[in-house]
């Protein structure tokens, strides 16, 4: 199968720390990849530099082979190529980031309907295309298992409902890869349950992604490969039985000790 | 009593004439304030050092001195340094100047509270925004400014409250505002003198004005808590 994502010798450095030191890894579409490893290693800033908030210092990143990014190539990096091109990626924060004065549908709406004003016909389809908008959130709400609370706004909402409206948004403008940053990490323990439940649906519905996590239980279950990450190099790679059962680097067997333990 | 019956018949149309005057100052200085203290706030959130510099030290001197002596330099300061008075003789000259120093002293407060209501919004929300396709200029105005609105309404609803007041200080360069108004009748005008009670009285239309605008911006706020 052609890889549906391919990054090459990724480095970032924020003023003298080299956060990420030569990262390649490919990925298979549809396909779950979860990377897993201490604070610091680098994972989140991985997943910034594949949505274009940071900008690698180094590297290329290609989506179904076509290059989306290089960092030797300037003109790759003005703001309007970027857009256009972070549209391969959707990404999930930690701390969900709806937008507080829209309700939930408003918040899946929004990206695709700012899009859709750049269409050419919009003018004439305006309301069609709003529709057609319209049913598509509130077939992602369903999905999500919230249809009765496309009305609620953030705030009224619990936090495992705000992070699944996040992965709604993320989902509406239909991305190639969906990115995960530690999406359960700012949840109490009983609400991270119903937001791992609709990724493992995700996966089962064979959508591409990329998640970072602590949940080693999770990343071993949803997963179809395994990052370890270790001081911004990737340490060690494989499917998931391998990787939890079999790790081979001293580094991996040390830090899943530690999982164990806690 | 009878006195006070007697004299309101002059007093009151003399009093309404200042409190005109007060109003048109307290708008302008809105009308001015406000833009101008979000270009002055973009300036003191500059990325060019020198020009951020050079705004904060604006800021500091017009909100660290005293806004009457602010309108005395402004008003005086051209005719007797320059020995060139710019802002003309007379009741329109008092007013430009006063408007002047209220508009500057005012942007300076707003451009404050401004920045504090930008910098209250998480950059999460920007990021959200990126990631989602949308241009810096959706993210402002889709995103973050329906929130900056909310943050600054409270603190914008104090100071618009303190300029009502704070016009009263347009009286040190004699501009015929309600204060001055009153004063007149303790001075002796048309036919009054030695009359206290008018001035005194000028509260009432600060308060009954203030009353009003404590309920417009309140209900402005109740609007905005419909999310958090």
């Amino acid at each position: 199968m052609a890889a549906i994502l391919e990054v090459e010798h990724i480095r970032k450095s924020f003023g003298n720390t080299e956060i990420l030191k030569d990262i390649s890894f490919s990925m298979d579409k549809g396909s779950t990849l979860s990377i897993i490893g201490s604070s610091g290693s680098g994972k989140t800033t991985l997943l910034r530099c594949l949505n274009f908030l940071e900008t690698p210092d180094e590297g290329i990143i290609r989506v179904h082979g076509e290059l989306i990014f290089n960092a030797q190539d300037h003109a790759s990096r003005s703001e309007a190529e970027i857009r256009k091109r972070r549209l391969h990626f959707g990404l999930v924060f930690q701390s969900f980031n709806l937008f507080p004065q829209y309700t939930a549908l408003q918040n899946v709406m929004l990206a695709e309907e700012l899009l859709a004003r750049e269409r050419a016909d919009y003018k004439e389809r305006r309301k069609e295309l709003h529709a057609e908008i319209e049913n598509h959130a509130k077939a992602l709400l369903a999905q999500m298992g919230l249809s009765d609370r496309e009305g609620n706004y953030p705030h009224q909402l619990s936090g495992g409902q705000c992070q699944r409206v996040a992965i709604a948004r993320a989902l509406a403008l239909n991305p190639d890869i969906l990115c995960f940053d530690e999406p359960t990490s700012a949840l109490d323990p009983e609400l991270t349950g119903e937001v791992l439940k609709v990724i493992r649906e995700l996966a089962m519905r064979n959508t591409t992604m990329i998640i970072v996590t602590h949940e080693m239980a999770f990343a071993r279950d949803v997963a179809d490969t395994v990052i370890f990450m270790d001081d911004g190099r990737i340490c060690e790679q494989g499917n998931p039985a391998e990787v939890f059962n079999n790790p081979k680097e001293l580094r991996t067997q040390q830090f899943l000790a530690r999982y164990r333990e806690g | 009593m009878d006195l006070i019956r007697q004299q309101m018949a002059i007093v009151i149309p003399a009093l309404n004439a200042g409190f005109l005057q007060t109003m048109r100052l307290f708008f302008v200085t809105l009308l001015g304030a406000i833009p101008l203290g979000l270009l002055i706030a973009m300036g003191s959130m500059s990325k060019i050092k020198p020009l951020q510099m050079l705004v904060k030290i604006v800021v500091w001197i017009v909100r660290g001195s005293p806004l009457m002596i602010q309108l005395l330099i402004i008003y005086y300061f051209p005719g007797l340094v320059w020995k060139t008075p710019i802002w003309g003789g007379g009741e329109g000259g008092r007013f430009l100047a006063a408007s002047v120093a209220f508009i500057f002293n005012y942007a300076c407060y707003f451009s404050e509270i401004y920045r504090g209501g930008i910098q209250s919004i998480p950059v999460g929300q920007e990021e959200a925004g990126l990631v989602l396709g949308m241009t810096k200029r959706q993210i402002f105005f889709k995103v973050k400014l329906l929130q900056m609105i909310k943050a600054i309404v409270p603190p914008m609803s104090n100071e618009i409250i303190t300029l009502v007041k704070d016009t009263s200080l347009s009286r040190i360069i004699a501009l015929q505002e309600i204060i001055w108004a009153g004063q007149a009748f303790m001075k002796g005008s048309q036919g009054i003198s030695g009359a206290i009670w008018p001035l005194f009285f000028t509260a009432v239309y600060y308060l009954a004005c203030n009353g009003i605008l404590t309920v417009l911006l309140g209900r402005l706020e109740k609007k905005l808590s419909y999310f958090k």
